[in-house]
């Protein structure tokens, strides 16, 4: 079964981020950049598949020339081949814009089953895949947690998680699914992998060679845009309560929390 | 209708979620500058009898649509009512719950229907031309940004749980409902629903939590999470968990709080054991107030929380315990 993932590159969760003195834009100067950890899953699970049923597992990543290497990283873990959409015309996009890109860039590539990260944890949209799908007319299912396919893959039946539990649910395949951490444990690359990873084809696509118009993606063809960045709003600097052991900390903390924050 | 707001009534185990409220409640002011009227959608099978709460809430009409296909959620069956009903209507302004019902529904019928969706929102209000603005954080809370959008109608949002407040509600006001013709062909819904396995007790789920008790590495085993649990039950809280502790295989990934797992805004925020990485503390850094308990007087948490105890968590959380007993037991 042929699987596309779609993934992302985000600054890593350890960076700081800086919002520019007039909110236009966060400082990326010094960011790290990695793959979106929740796309990680989808490409683990798709190389999964392949192992099971074979098939060809293609990585599909909306990003500027930097996004490369995130690209590779997915190669070198065992992707066999990557469509990367890269004009500035795609930038600052909301994700209905940017699913308008990856839809047309789908049209070439046959696929069973379509993985998205469950959201990019720069944007935190959760918008992507849900807008793939419609665009598509594919049915979806949000956050699995675990995946079996059935030996005609016609379906597969998901774990998702859901407040209070786990739902079960069969779903008519082709689909999109959107990752959730737990799904499974993202293998390394290793060393032979990112040998190969840099032969494997990568094809790179401007918005010409898509076809679109440019009012139609990123900024342009979009229906919600940021217009400004504000850092978040501070936290005044708290009381460490002082006292000798919980037996005079803690009634003094039952205090504050009751008299002062009124919280219990 | 134009300038017609639009809120989504979410439905769990037979009763309206709180989230529901707070979007009616900001939505009533936003339809009373616009001079048009709020109404809310609501879903399912018998429900109807939710309706007169939501107009005790603010709404000046219910969308009730009832239906066997409507029981429970699916993606298909629900964005199709709703979708079809804007389409009909044509409200200015939509808006969701940020859960997880909210957030795979939201998108799906914005696709539809293109529109505008901001995800996640802890503010919403209207420009000077009437338009929905709105104000998300990102980066799981490291950055926010302002929204604006298009012209074309309708605009939506989905808002974060504890966000916005609740104005009281008004038992003599009653929303008109208008009953919804339903039509959902078998063929209509790609999924079916199998089986729901029940993980969680009673507690609210960590996003829509008023108060989380929540354990780092400091808490050394899984054992230990008993200590949390009883203190939760005091507390009426939902157990969460650092990244650290998640990665140890001590409690359940749905229970991680942070960048790569849930982002939170508790009323109150109880940090046992945990130093605070950056990717933590992003997630959780809109509660209301935050405690920390902790023995490293250096931990980042410390510059975060409004009341921090440095002392041995083990020593601190079975006083902290009984204190709240007595208490609570004195009312």
């Amino acid at each position: 079964m042929n699987v596309v993932v779609c993934v992302k590159q985000v600054p890593d969760t350890e960076s700081a981020i800086k919002v520019k003195p007039d909110g236009s834009d966060i400082i990326k100067d010094d960011l790290k950049y990695v793959m979106n950890p929740y796309d990680e899953y989808g490409i683990e699970e798709a190389l999964r598949i392949k192992e099971k049923f074979g098939g060809v597992v293609t990585i599909l990543c909306m990003g500027p020339g930097r996004a490369v290497e995130t690209i590779r990283t997915g190669l070198a873990m065992g992707a066999d081949q990557a469509v990367q959409l890269d004009d500035p015309a795609f930038e600052g996009g909301d994700a209905f814009a940017t699913a308008k890109a990856l839809a047309e860039a789908l049209k070439g590539i046959e696929y069973g089953l379509i993985f998205c990260g469950k959201q990019a944890i720069d944007d935190d949209l959760s918008q992507v895949g849900a807008s793939l799908a419609e665009l598509l007319k594919l049915p979806q299912v949000s956050l699995i947690q675990k995946l079996e396919i059935a030996d005609d893959k016609k379906s597969a039946t998901v774990h998702r998680q859901v407040e209070g539990g786990i739902e079960i649910l069969k779903v008519s395949l082709p689909a999109v699914l959107t990752t959730q951490k737990g799904l499974n444990e993202p293998r390394y690359a290793s060393l032979p992998g990112i040998m190969k990873a840099k032969k494997k084809p990568l094809d790179v696509k401007n918005l010409a060679a898509l076809g679109l118009s440019s009012d139609s993606v990123g900024c342009a063809g979009s229906k919600a845009l940021i217009t400004k960045y504000t850092p978040p709003p501070p936290r005044a600097a708290g009381k460490i309560i002082e006292g000798e052991g919980p037996q005079e900390t803690v009634p003094k903390l039952v205090k504050l929390l009751r008299e002062e924050a009124k919280m219990i | 209708m134009a300038n017609s707001v639009w809120v989504f009534a979410e439905v769990k185990d037979g009763k309206i979620k709180k989230v529901t409220f707070e979007m009616l409640s900001e939505g009533k002011k936003m339809a009373e500058k616009l001079g048009g009227d709020l109404s809310a959608l609501l879903l399912g099978q018998n429900v109807g009898s939710l309706a007169e709460q939501l107009g005790h809430y603010g709404a000046d009409k219910v969308y009730l649509a009832e239906h066997e296909a409507l029981k429970d959620y699916t993606t298909d069956a629900y964005s199709k009512v709703i979708a079809e009903l804007i389409k009909a209507n044509e409200p200015s302004i939509v808006l969701y719950g940020a859960t997880v019902l909210g957030k795979d529904l939201s998108p799906r019928v914005a696709a539809r229907v293109e529109a505008g969706l901001a995800t996640d929102c802890t503010g919403i209000g209207l420009d000077d031309s009437g338009k929905l603005t709105a104000t998300r954080p990102m980066f799981a809370g490291k950055a926010y940004a302002d929204i604006s959008f298009s012209d074309s109608k309708p605009n939506m949002a989905s808002i974060r749980p504890n966000a916005l407040p609740v104005s009281p509600p008004d038992e003599s006001k009653k929303a008109e409902v208008i009953k919804v013709d339903v039509n959902i062909n078998p063929d209509d819904i790609r999924t079916t629903i199998q089986e729901f396995i029940k993980t969680a007790g009673e507690r609210p789920d960590l996003t829509e939590a008023g108060v989380i008790v929540s354990g780092g590495r400091g808490m050394k085993g899984p054992e230990n999470f008993k200590m949390l649990e009883e203190l939760a039950d005091v507390l009426g809280a939902t157990v969460g968990a650092s990244r650290a502790a998640v990665d140890a295989g001590w409690r359940n990934v749905s229970d991680q709080v942070g960048q790569t797992g849930k982002v939170v805004s508790p009323n109150l925020y109880i940090a046992c054991g945990i130093s605070g990485a950056i990717q933590h503390l992003a997630g959780m850094s809109t509660s209301k107030y935050i405690v920390a308990i902790n023995k490293d007087p250096e931990a980042p948490i410390f510059q975060k929380a409004d009341y921090g105890i440095v002392d041995d968590l083990f020593k601190v959380l079975p006083v902290l315990t009984e204190e709240l007993k007595k208490l609570k037991a004195e009312g």
